[in-house]
This record gives structure tokens, sequence and C-alpha cells, in this order.
């Protein structure tokens, strides 16, 4: 099975560098305009979308992505018209990764069966779920993969070698590599150490790793993009979107650019890297 | 749908955390290492005589165990019906039940060594419990508490403060229970290394339902032998209210496998159950939330909902995997109170025994009010007053005045 997350971390390991990887939040502020927002994303350097699902109870975020999920479900999204975004968005575009993230009871409530399928056929290439650890694999992960699914798993610090073999046995497409034990949006990781990480992981799988958490600035995206085969960045974006937005929390004609500008910025460090990891 | 019935009542988890379809280790990667870490702790203190030695110590001395299982003659002739016994768990040090699993949880934060204790609370008496034996125990204490309960429950928060604790009001979400523990699991994320999560009901993920679930059953251990004492013979049914359902868990485990005990768990209906309420069981469905799967409160989408209650301590949208099961394979049968019933039996119950309950524990009263009065008089019912209304007085006083306006 090779998915288009496979095909394009291969791509950019010919081209000798590291993937910039997205994370908005399908339906903040609208369906709409979150569909204009994804379409903006690869054009403005994005290498790999993650689109995260919005939900009442997330556990592991920080105020920033708390606050995009609720936005979007006070717009009415739901775990549908997330799948109808990533409908819209492959009409244009075949060839840009896209990843689910997001937490188990919304899909389990969906029914699994029935999500594996309706998400395949609407292009999405790669689940994160950030509440389901491998020794939850038979709800989800192994599903998926049977469906044409990369399963995406978070590795961190907590993670030591003895457990690393556990994560990676069942992950597929890229391995995500959260920096800091912490909540998403909370203070960045030194990319020395970061660097000592990944080398770590590399040791267990010859999966590509981005490392994600804390990354704002194109410099610190530069900074881990020369440690890494990846860098992730979500809060920063999300706080671009929300600073674009009017005193009711609505869409403004500069929210698709904020979002777009930032990127495009945060692109051109990661672009900047002396050089991916091997 | 027909679930085949066990052989016991008493046998789960399965080794993964699982009562049925219910419980299981849903929590982000960061918190597992710790979660394996605390059930090898756990398995290893059960098998530590020790550690029983110590913990039976301090429950005696410093909790003030045994409880009293106390025959409530006033409130049975009222209702004429079943002879009513209250098991008195609101005489414990700190006004409830939650001490017990307090103690437990701290004294296996001790032996992991950790130094820094976090909690989430709704009505306050987890918080006070927590906040009391880190101040015994000379450890940092950090306890999180929906805005909403700080409001609503001021005397707790001032008696957590008072015992060196920090009070954390969490503004997000509906500012309630729920959001405590998410907020208390964002903390445990950030500060895993030195800091144990001492969750106060029986959820949350594998082992936590199973250990609070142990340290519990004191409360139907003692009943169980002090019923023996008194009357010579097994009570006839048990009554508790639940949130999580950690009070009501602690009562009734020990009895499952005595099919001759009808069981009763008494869920918040708040406003009534097709308004806005905290009845998982009987308005909701399974579904996964804070670390495990439970009936919740939802929409068709898998958000959830809010949850409604007077209680503070009841006001949440889920209950304890275990109670889920239970419910399904039919051993315990699931009523709910409304918030107006709950006050009623708050107000009966304090005039008739000179006992003022906690709101919590009014739920199950309520329910009494309704079930022993249809019951003969050598029926053996117990209630779990399973905590104090000291905290609920000036709430309960502004709602009573408001209502005689």
């Amino acid at each position: 099975m090779t998915t288009r997350i496979d095909t394009r971390f291969a791509e950019l390991k010919k081209q000798g560098r590291s993937a910039f990887v997205t994370y908005v939040m399908a339906g903040d502020p609208d369906p709409a305009t979150s569909l204009e927002i994804v379409k903006a994303l690869p054009k403005a350097g994005s290498d790999v979308i993650e689109l995260g699902i919005p939900f009442t109870d997330p556990m592991a975020d920080g105020p920033s992505i708390q606050a995009a999920g609720l936005r979007a479900l006070k717009a009415g999204m739901t775990l549908k018209k997330t799948l109808d975004v990533v409908r819209d968005f492959r009409k244009d575009d075949n060839a840009t990764p896209l990843v689910l993230m997001g937490y188990y009871n919304p899909i389990y409530i969906y029914g699994v069966d029935k999500f594996l399928a309706d998400a395949k056929s609407s292009g999405v290439d790669g689940l994160i779920v950030v509440d389901l650890p491998p020794e939850e694999d038979d709800e989800l992960c192994i599903p998926a993969l049977k469906a044409g699914l990369n399963f995406i798993r978070l590795a961190t610090p907590t993670t030591d070698d003895k457990r690393l073999p556990a994560v990676l046995t069942n992950t597929s497409g890229f391995v995500y590599y959260v920096s800091i034990a912490g909540i998403t949006g909370a203070a960045a990781a030194d990319a020395n150490v970061v660097g000592e990480a990944v080398a770590r992981i590399k040791r267990h799988t010859g999966l590509p790793i981005c490392v994600g958490f804390g990354i704002r600035t194109p410099e610190a995206a530069r900074a881990i993009a020369e440690k890494a085969d990846g860098s992730v960045v979500g809060t920063a974006l999300v706080d671009a979107l929300k600073n674009s937005l009017d005193a009711e929390g609505r869409a403004t004609a500069k929210t698709v650019n904020a979002v777009a500008e930032l990127t495009a910025a945060l692109a051109q460090g990661v672009r900047a890297a002396k050089q991916a990891a091997g | 749908m027909t679930i085949a019935k066990p052989n016991s009542y008493r046998s789960g988890p399965d080794e993964r955390g699982h009562f049925g379809i219910f419980g299981g280790r849903f929590v982000a990667e960061t918190l597992m290492p710790l979660i394996l870490d605390l059930e090898k702790a756990y398995t290893a203190a059960k098998a530590d005589p020790a550690f029983h030695v110590e913990m039976n110590g301090y429950l005696k001395n410093y909790v003030g165990r045994p409880s009293p299982l106390y025959f409530a003659e006033r409130l049975t002739e009222h209702l004429g019906g079943a002879k009513i016994y209250l098991k008195r768990e609101e005489l414990n040090h700190t006004g409830s039940h939650k001490v017990n699993n307090v103690l437990g949880q701290i004294m296996l934060a001790r032996r992991m060594g950790k130094k820094r204790i976090i909690a989430e609370t709704g009505a306050g008496q987890h918080g006070v419990a927590t906040a009391t034996l880190c101040a015994r125990f000379g450890l940092e204490c950090v306890v999180y508490m929906g805005a909403v309960d700080v409001e609503r429950q001021q005397p707790n928060v001032i008696r957590m403060e008072m015992l060196g604790a920090t009070v954390h009001p969490v503004q997000s979400g509906t500012r309630t229970l729920k959001d405590a523990m998410n907020e208390a699991l964002r903390d445990w994320v950030t500060n895993v290394h030195n800091t144990f999560y001492c969750i106060g009901t029986v959820a949350g993920p594998h082992p936590y339902p199973t250990l609070v679930r142990d340290f519990q059953s004191i409360i139907g251990n003692e009943t169980k032998a002090q019923m023996q004492e008194v009357e010579g013979r097994l009570p006839d049914s048990l009554v508790a209210c639940i949130g999580g359902g950690s009070n009501a868990m602690g009562l009734f485990h020990p009895f499952l496998d005595d099919p001759s005990v009808e069981i009763f768990g008494v869920e918040a209906a708040g406003h009534g159950l097709t308004q806005l309420h905290a009845a998982s069981i009987a308005g909701g469905r399974p579904g996964v939330l804070h670390g495990n799967r439970t009936y919740l409160l939802m929409d068709a989408d898998g958000q959830i909902q809010d949850a409604h209650s007077i209680s503070a301590g009841l006001d949440y949208p889920g209950i304890g995997p275990e109670h889920s099961w239970l419910h399904d394979v039919g051993r315990v049968n699931y009523l709910s109170a409304t918030d107006d019933e709950a006050l009623a039996a708050f107000q009966l119950l304090s005039k008739l025994e000179g006992i003022i309950p906690a709101l919590e524990p009014a739920h199950a009263i309520a329910k009494v009010m309704e079930l022993a009065p249809k019951r003969p008089k050598d029926h053996l019912m117990v209630v779990n007053l399973s905590g104090r209304g000291d905290k609920d007085v000036p709430q309960v006083g502004d709602i009573l005045k408001g209502k005689s306006k």
C-alpha cells in the first residue's frame, strides 16, 4: 500500500528537503472559510496537511486549539462536514497528503467502519487519534490499516526505548514526535534535544519523523527542519487565523490570507534549512 | 441486546481494564508509560502486607473508621415501610467518602516517589480530601475546579486553600467537573515526570476505576459486617447516588454476588430527564471520554453535552465504566432524582434525623422516599450517606429563600 503520504516523503527525500506540515481546525471559523484555508495551504508551501476534527473536550490541546474547536462547533461543524471539506479539497488537489487529527469519540459515534470507508473515499490519507495508544489498537488502528489508511502515532519524551517498538509496530506514514511533554501551543523544545530524540527513534524505524509542538517562527521551523524529516506547525497558524477574525469571531476578508502568509513564511524557513536529516 | 450473565459480577476488569465493552485506556501516549507504572505499583502494593497495615492505621486513627451503620428510626417511621439504615460516610474526616480513596492513592504516590499531586473536583469534597492528605504528608497539591463550582461551593474552596492547596478555577468549556478533569489531564501531560493524578471517582483510564473501587470497597465490607452484627443477615437493598459513582461502587461491590440484595444507583436528573440533567445511563449512550468507554451524554456527532445538576458533585456527563457494565448486565438498577426531589430529601433528613446531608446523597434519600414505603417493615435498606451538607448550606439557603419569596 502506497499512500499520498509515502509518495510525498519519498519525493522530498529525493529533493533533500524536510517536510512542512501544517495543522488547521476543520470548520474554523466556519466551514466555507475553512475549505478556502485548506485549499490555500499547499499553494503557500505546505507539504502535508493535518486537519483537526473539532471536539468539545480536547484533553491534549492548549487554549488556542481548544478555542478553534469551539468556534468550529459553534459554526455547525461535524465530522461528516469535515469529510466534506476533504472531498471538496480533493477536487483540485490529488497530491497533497491530508491527515485527520482528533479524538476518538466523534469517530466512534460515527461508526468505525462507516468512518473509514467515508474517509478513504473522501481522500483522507491518514489518521492521528490522540487518545488511542497502541494498547487500544483493535479499536481503530488495525481497521484503518486494513482500509488502506495510514495510522500515524505520536511518540513523546516519555516514550522510552523499551516502549518505542510497541508504539511503532502498527504506525505507518510517518511518526509524529511531540517534542515536549505537554499540550499543543506550549513552549518549544531545544532543537539539539529534538535532534537527539529523532536519532533515537530512527534507530527503531525507517519511517520519516516529523516534529511538532512549540514551533511558531520561520527560524524555529528551520532549526527543526535541520534535525527531522518534517516540522509541524499548528497553534501559530490557528492564532494567526484568530487574530484575523472580527469581534464576533467571524471570518473577515483577511482571514484566508493571514493563514496563507504565515504558512509561506514558515515554509521559507523550512526550505532554508541546510539539509534534511537522513 | 441480551448480554450473557457472568459467573461473578466481581471478577472484572480484564487485564486490559475492560468491564465488558466499557473501561479501557484511552489516553495520550505521553501518559501511557505512567499509567502502566501505576498499574505495576498498585499490583505490588496490593500484595504487600505493609501497605495494608499502614493504610488501616490511617483509616482508623486519621479518617475515623469504621463509620457507623445507623438505624434511621424517624425516617423509617415517616416513610412507613423498609427499615432504613444510613451508612455514615459523612462522619469521616473531611466529611465524605472521598478520603478513603485519596488515602490509598496518596500512599501509592508516595511509593512511586511522586511529590506533586493534582486532582479534579466538582463539589470540592475530593479536592478537600486530597488537600488534607497532601498537608498530612507534606506534598504539593494543585486542585482543578470548574469556575461555576468554585462559586457554588465556596466553603470547600476556602478549606482547600487553608490546607495549603492551590485551587485553579477552570474557565474552559462548561466550567464544571468535566472541564476540571480536562484541565487536570492537561496538567498531568505537562508535568508527568513528577506528578501523580489523584482521580476522585471510579472513572478514567485503567487502572483508576479498579483501584478507586478497591479503596472505596471498605464501605460495603464494613456495611456487610455491621449489618450481620445488628440484624444477623444481609441487607435486602442498597441505595447510593452516582456522579462518577465511587461511593456507590464502594457500597455495592462487596454485595454484587449476593443475589438477594437489590441494588439501586441514583443519577442526577437535574431539571428532569427531558431537560438539562446529568443522568448518563438514563439519557446517554456508550462513548469515549477521559480515558474510558462508558455511558456519556452527547449529541449525534459525538460532542459531549452539558450536564446539569443542583449538586456540583453529580454534575458530570459520564459515569464510571463498571457502572455502565452493571447496568448492561442488569445487576444494578439505575434510577434518577431531580433537583427538586433532592432538595426535598435534603430538608426531610435534616428535620427528621438531625443530619444535614450533602446534596449528592440527598438524591439517594429522594429515591429511598419512593422505594421504602413500597417495601415490608422487615426489609433492610441501606443508604450511603456519602457526605455532609455543610458545604451546601449557603447554596440551599439561597434557593429556599428564593422559593419562599
